[in-house]
């Protein structure tokens, strides 16, 4: 039987040669992640199960994201919490104070997801080390805890849904425009229960920021997982930064997919979701011109080296318009000091703009800029549902770098073009 | 064989539909089990039949990763929940909580609110004895099978823990 990269994944992990789809498998994982809003329950979790050590303590990864630096009384106690578990039990891979950063971006950056890996992550954008060429998987707190102790997991073998990125990136239109085209495609469940595999011959043209966007926002379409092939681009990446060795895992020519999707980037124009549906998307050029309140530039789908070089494209020797507040905040250490030794800072700030700690920042609306009741907002990160970004009356419009950096100078929703 | 009533209920009843977030604060199954479901109706937890059925639309178990939806299920005593369809984690959460769920969009478009069901877990047979009606839902995989009968993934890893102790 010809196979997907997500099934043979499986099968490597499980010692079989074939994962059917819909088989019920019990598999080795090579990593576990949990972060600060994870980590207390699966910490409780692991006691309650009687875990007395972690299967591998080099395999396990906790970030500090959410809430870091600490917020407030309950951020700082989790984090102690987390800092004891780590050094309890000897884990390699803990990431807080100068070396905090979002979770999914810090785990790429450093080489720790790998391509034929398979990764579980207790949150929800794990899917975002597909980037490599891993199948990882958001799972909830017990499944990370029972892992924790035992090195393994079940998973259903999905079935894959392939998606063929074509055509070439227009002016102002980015890795977060493609990834809001294949939310609009695929809608909130059109990709229960499978994983999406990206192929195509856009793919030579986008890097390993490019890819860790789409790879995350497959979790909106309702997918397990989205998953990179691992090319050259992925190779030339991983060198020198991978922590250990690897194997690329190719779908077979005639494997199976349950749907074919083709995204044309030559069609695309820069593109908004509006509230309060990550699906409700449409051009920026037609969304209309709301006044805006605030804009955020950071997360794991817009706060990269990339992201950061295009907002300042556009703001340089201009001013951010007066009545919006905007916050830059890039996913990683590492992210911010390029940008500092790039100028890219220095723009930003000579701008208008607040530059946050490497951090999730107001993403999830737990730290560091969230919104008001009627405020309006243009972010590039990922949900913009109800309240998700502070006061349920609060509205999000998610978009990439270049309309979030339009809208800033605008003062209102706007398209890179006008400016 | 589990025998009960059906609740029935749409699609796409959320996570915070089933148990609100409001009650999360405090961990104890008792209480989510005195609010499972109040929002979407208000007089299932206090009338719920030990062993009685949900039976739902597409996507039940939308929304968060909260493991305490599961949990409410159970401890309320729901036998088991029929759904056209299941949100992924949902899915996920249930096995792991030891809560029984099945696949049956047939059942889930035919079964009247109240009528009395009997399920088979092991065939996935269901009937519907109200209106003499049978409808096969997809089996339950034996791996989950057996991760329900031992009371869910903790306690089946605090188990083998024990045995390799022992051993």
């Amino acid at each position: 039987m010809a196979q997907t990269q997500s099934q043979k994944i499986l099968a490597a992990h499980c010692g079989q040669a074939q994962a059917r789809p819909g088989e019920i498998v019990e598999a080795q994982v090579d990593l576990v992640m949990a972060n600060d809003v994870s980590a207390p329950l699966v910490i409780r979790a692991f006691h309650q199960a009687g875990g007395l050590q972690v299967f591998n303590p080099q395999r396990v990864v906790m970030v500090a994201d959410h809430f870091t630096p600490n917020k407030d009384l309950a951020a700082a106690q989790t984090a102690r919490q987390m800092a004891e578990f780590a050094s309890q039990h000897g884990l390699g891979q803990r990431f807080e104070g100068a070396q905090a950063g979002v979770a999914h971006s810090l785990i790429c950056e450093q080489g720790l997801a790998l391509p034929g890996e398979l990764i579980i992550g207790a949150d929800s954008r794990a899917c975002t080390y597909g980037a490599l060429g891993a199948l990882a998987v958001g799972v909830g707190s017990s499944d990370a805890a029972a892992a924790l102790i035992t090195g393994r997991a079940w998973f259903k073998v999905p079935q894959s849904i392939r998606v063929v990125l074509t055509g070439h990136l227009p002016p102002w239109v980015g890795a977060k425009d493609l990834g809001l085209e294949m939310l609009r495609r695929l809608g909130p469940e059109g990709a229960h229960y499978q994983s999406l595999e990206f192929h195509g011959p856009l793919l030579a043209g986008l890097d390993l920021e490019a890819r860790q966007a789409i790879a995350s926002l497959s979790v909106d379409t309702g997918a397990k997982a989205g998953l990179f092939p691992a090319d050259q681009v992925c190779a030339d990446y991983l060198e020198g930064r991978a922590r250990r060795p690897w194997q690329a895992v190719s779908p077979d020519d005639q494997a199976e997919y349950s749907q074919v999707l083709e995204i044309d980037a030559s069609r695309l124009s820069p593109l908004v979701a509006r509230p309060h549906s990550p699906h409700d998307v449409a051009p920026a050029s037609q969304a209309g011109r709301e006044p805006v309140d605030q804009v955020f530039i950071g997360s794991c789908t817009g706060g990269l080296l990339s992201d950061l070089r295009v907002a300042a494209g556009l703001l340089a020797g201009r001013r951010v318009h007066p009545r919006v507040r905007m916050m830059v905040i890039p996913a990683t250490p590492r992210i911010l000091l390029a940008a500092l030794r790039e100028g890219l800072a220095e723009t930003l700030l000579e701008a208008g703009a607040i530059l946050g700690p490497p951090s999730c920042g107001p993403c999830a609306g737990g730290h560091l800029g969230v919104l008001a009741a009627g405020e309006v907002a243009v972010s590039t990160s990922n949900r913009n549902f109800v309240g998700r970004m502070g006061h349920p009356k609060s509205r999000v419009y998610l978009a990439g770098p270049a309309v979030a950096a339009a809208s800033a100078l605008a003062g209102r929703l706007a398209s890179p073009e006008e400016i | 064989m589990l025998t009960g009533r059906a609740w029935t209920f749409g699609d796409h009843v959320d996570s915070d539909a089933i148990i609100a977030a409001r009650y999360l604060v405090h961990n104890d199954s008792h209480l989510w089990a005195k609010h499972v479901l109040e929002d979407l109706r208000p007089e299932f937890a206090g009338q719920v039949g030990f062993g009685d059925f949900i039976v739902a639309g597409r996507n039940f178990g939308c929304g968060s990763a909260r493991e305490q939806a599961p949990l409410a299920l159970k401890a309320a005593g729901v036998g088991a929940v029929i759904a056209h369809s299941f949100a992924r984690l949902f899915f996920r959460n249930a096995f792991n909580m030891g809560l029984l769920i099945f696949e049956c969009p047939q059942a889930a478009l035919a079964v009247h609110d109240r009528d009395r069901l009997d399920l088979d877990p092991y065939s996935g047979l269901i009937r519907d004895l109200d209106q003499d009606k049978s409808f096969q839902a997809q089996p339950v995989d034996p791996y989950l099978a057996r991760l329900v009968s031992q009371g869910g993934l903790l306690r089946k890893v605090a188990r083998e823990l024990q045995d390799s102790y022992k051993g």
